[in-house]
């Protein structure tokens, strides 16, 4: 009895080496799947899966993708669930979603030399400093200052509010950008208020501020849950300027019970429009929303394209399942680099500059009638 | 002179949800003798059920409430039942810390139950909002509304304690629970009619809060908690007035802390007040001339 337990276990075993060895090349990512942000890290996870299977489907390069981990958005979780990928073999990170997370595992993955190519996490701190660190997404300060030039471009408004988040990165970051450039266009910020927790659920002070200050567009660089608060405030005191928020508004609309009313008008910077009808788009959209009965946002339209550029690199670069991180880690960077090596995808036509910050066209759309509309 | 109004205005309907809440951690304090940590809870899931009943089931708002109270009074009793009656006769340390796991137990169980996603409460307000001085100042009707029930709830709560029986065996037991038992007054039923209350006042509190600011999580309930608790004490803990003047004054500070000092500091300044009214009024602004605890 125990000899045939000891041959069924030696087979498992043998059988479980060898499907390991017929798997691809392992990418993961890590984000918020749960908690406040956990639209992104969700959005990300998914987009990646279908990605990756379309990659696989196409018979070129083989990824197997990782079970996606969750940080809650919280830089110790995202170490911790970088550790627990790199005892599962992984070979390259698709992430992290957020900022400050990807801050902290993009020191260990330095380090370790494993190439990250983030869909999401856009401060400028991720990228600074580490040659093996990527972005699908604009920095802060290319936001910030992308949305300046596009209020001033298309003369939506002279006296601009900004309402920010003063305790995190992200919202810092742009703010200070958007501040700086709107001072070189001649637009004239006549307000600015701050708040310190997302989970905050009282505005009146801050949108009292941009009342009184007569803001005729306020500037939104945070996230969706707080921008949800404020603008049912601002209906409440019936406040009516543009609102017009970056890449952390995206969700706004999917979120259960919002009443996409109080959006109606509210201007983003988003390189994605899920309504849009390019093929590849439409042909993501539909699957996406197929399999997950959600409409993607940004950041999922991000984690595909980032998929795509993992898989045209290594296809590039020559990278194998049976390379060490390392080593792909260091063909990979000098493929990205490269300066003929750009990707046309469904957030635009990308290039990528030695310091990891990508180069492609900023675009924003408005809210009507519950969906986005591209300008 | 109009935003300063607006101010205030938004600080005593803010203050009048905070007062709800520490109503329900007043009275339980009172009479049982503990702190109800996971009374912030109970309001997150008052908000959940009345979204519920409303998105899900697309029943009208009065049937939301009502469902949204009777369920959370069923909550509140079976917390007491399960979770704290094995406890009454344990160190007080002992059941604190048994409320804080509550507390995670209900949130936890939201998350499971609702997921992740934040919601966002449709207000259940119906009358529009109130313009004065020519539009300058406007007053939301959520507003309103939050104000009228704080003050009719305190009202209600006041007659009751003192008129009815139930009350007068509620202020039995909070004086002394012993003699109170040997009186012939029945102290589980009145406890557990203690949380009954406090609970449905959570619920009123819940979807109050969340009319006013929509977004729901299963977090919602943490701050407000813990800041109507603040209210409580600085009214002087087991004063069913005091809670009520705490937790408006509470909400004033906090907004013309925002406003007029620093939008960072409003809840440090809260906090800031507790310290200095304990510092000088230990037993809180009126906690002492008034001496009977419900």
């Amino acid at each position: 009895m125990k000899k045939l337990l000891a041959l069924v276990l030696a087979l498992a075993m043998t059988l479980g080496m060898a499907s390991a060895v017929a798997d691809g090349i392992k990418i993961a990512t890590i984000g918020p799947l749960t908690g406040p942000y956990a639209i992104y890290g969700q959005n990300v996870a998914n987009a990646l899966l279908i990605a990756a299977e379309e990659v696989n489907a196409l018979g070129g390069v083989q990824f197997e993708v990782l079970e996606a981990q969750d940080d809650q958005g919280d830089p110790t979780l995202a170490v911790n669930a970088y550790n627990a990928l790199m005892d599962q073999g992984l070979q390259m990170l698709a992430g992290t979603v957020t900022s400050g997370a990807c801050i902290a595992v993009g020191a260990e993955a330095f380090n370790d030399r494993v190439f990250c190519l983030t869909p999401s996490a856009s401060n400028d701190l991720v990228t600074a400093d580490k040659d093996n660190m990527f972005q699908i997404c604009f920095t802060d300060s290319n936001q910030g200052r992308a949305s300046a030039q596009y209020i001033a471009t298309y003369g939506l408004a002279t006296k601009v509010g900004v309402i920010y988040n003063n305790a995190i990165d992200y919202s810092m970051g742009i703010r200070n950008t958007f501040v700086a450039e709107a001072a070189e266009l001649g637009l004239e910020v006549v307000a600015e208020a701050t708040f310190s927790d997302d989970n905050a659920p009282d505005f009146s002070v801050q949108v009292d501020a941009m009342k009184q200050a007569g803001a005729e567009l306020v500037f939104l660089p945070i996230y969706y849950t707080p921008a949800a608060n404020i603008l049912a405030r601002a209906k409440a005191v019936e406040y009516a300027p543009i609102f017009f928020g970056v890449d952390g508004m995206d969700g706004i609309l999917t979120m259960e019970g919002f009443d996409t009313s109080l959006a109606e008008g509210v201007m983003l910077l988003t390189p994605f429009s899920a309504d849009s009808t390019e093929p590849r788009t439409a042909a993501f959209v539909a699957k996406y929303q197929e399999l997950y009965n959600d409409i993607p946002n940004q950041f999922a339209a991000d984690a595909y394209d980032a998929v795509y550029v993992l898989a045209d690199l290594c296809t590039k670069a020559g990278v194998t399942a049976e390379d060490s991180y390392d080593a792909i880690c260091e063909k990979l960077i000098a493929a990205i680099t490269a300066e003929d090596f750009h990707y046309d995808g469904i957030t635009g036509d990308m290039q990528w500059a030695t310091d990891g910050t990508v180069n492609k066209l900023p675009q924003a759309v408005t809210i009507v009638d519950g969906a986005y509309k591209l300008n | 002179m109009v935003s300063f109004l607006s101010h205030l205005f938004n600080g005593i309907s803010l203050g009048s949800v905070y007062a709800i809440i520490a109503l329900g951690y007043s009275m339980v304090y009172g009479i049982a003798k503990m702190l109800n940590f996971a009374h912030g809870d109970v309001i997150m899931v008052g908000a959940y059920v009345c979204f519920s009943a409303l998105q899900y089931w697309h029943l009208p708002p009065i049937v939301g409430v009502l469902i949204s109270i009777v369920l959370c009074t069923v909550l509140g009793m079976l917390i007491e039942r399960l979770a704290y009656k094995p406890l009454r006769q344990s160190t007080s340390l002992a059941v604190l810390i048994t409320a804080i796991g509550v507390s995670y137990l209900l949130q936890n169980l939201a998350l499971l139950i609702w997921g992740a996603n934040n919601k966002v409460f449709t207000s259940i307000v119906p009358f529009d909002a109130l313009r004065l001085f020519g539009g300058e100042l406007v007053i939301s009707g959520e507003s309103i509304a939050t104000v009228v029930c704080g003050v009719a709830i305190m009202i209600g709560l006041n007659a009751f304690v003192r008129r009815t029986k139930m009350g007068k065996s509620m202020r039995a037991v909070s004086e002394d629970k012993n003699a109170a038992e040997l009186m012939g007054i029945n102290v589980n039923r009145t406890i557990s009619m203690t949380f009954a209350i406090g609970s449905a006042l959570a619920a009123v509190a819940g979807v109050l809060l969340c009319s006013t600011y929509p977004t729901l999580t299963p977090t919602t309930g943490s701050m407000p908690g813990i800041k109507a608790f603040t209210a409580a004490v600085f009214g002087g803990i087991g004063s069913i007035p005091g809670a009520m003047l705490g937790g408006v004054l509470l909400g004033v500070i906090e907004i013309l802390g925002k406003a007029y000092i620093s939008t960072e500091l409003g809840d440090a300044l809260v906090f800031a007040v507790l310290i200095i009214v304990l510092l000088f009024k230990p037993s809180g602004l009126l906690g002492k001339p008034v001496r009977e605890k419900v």
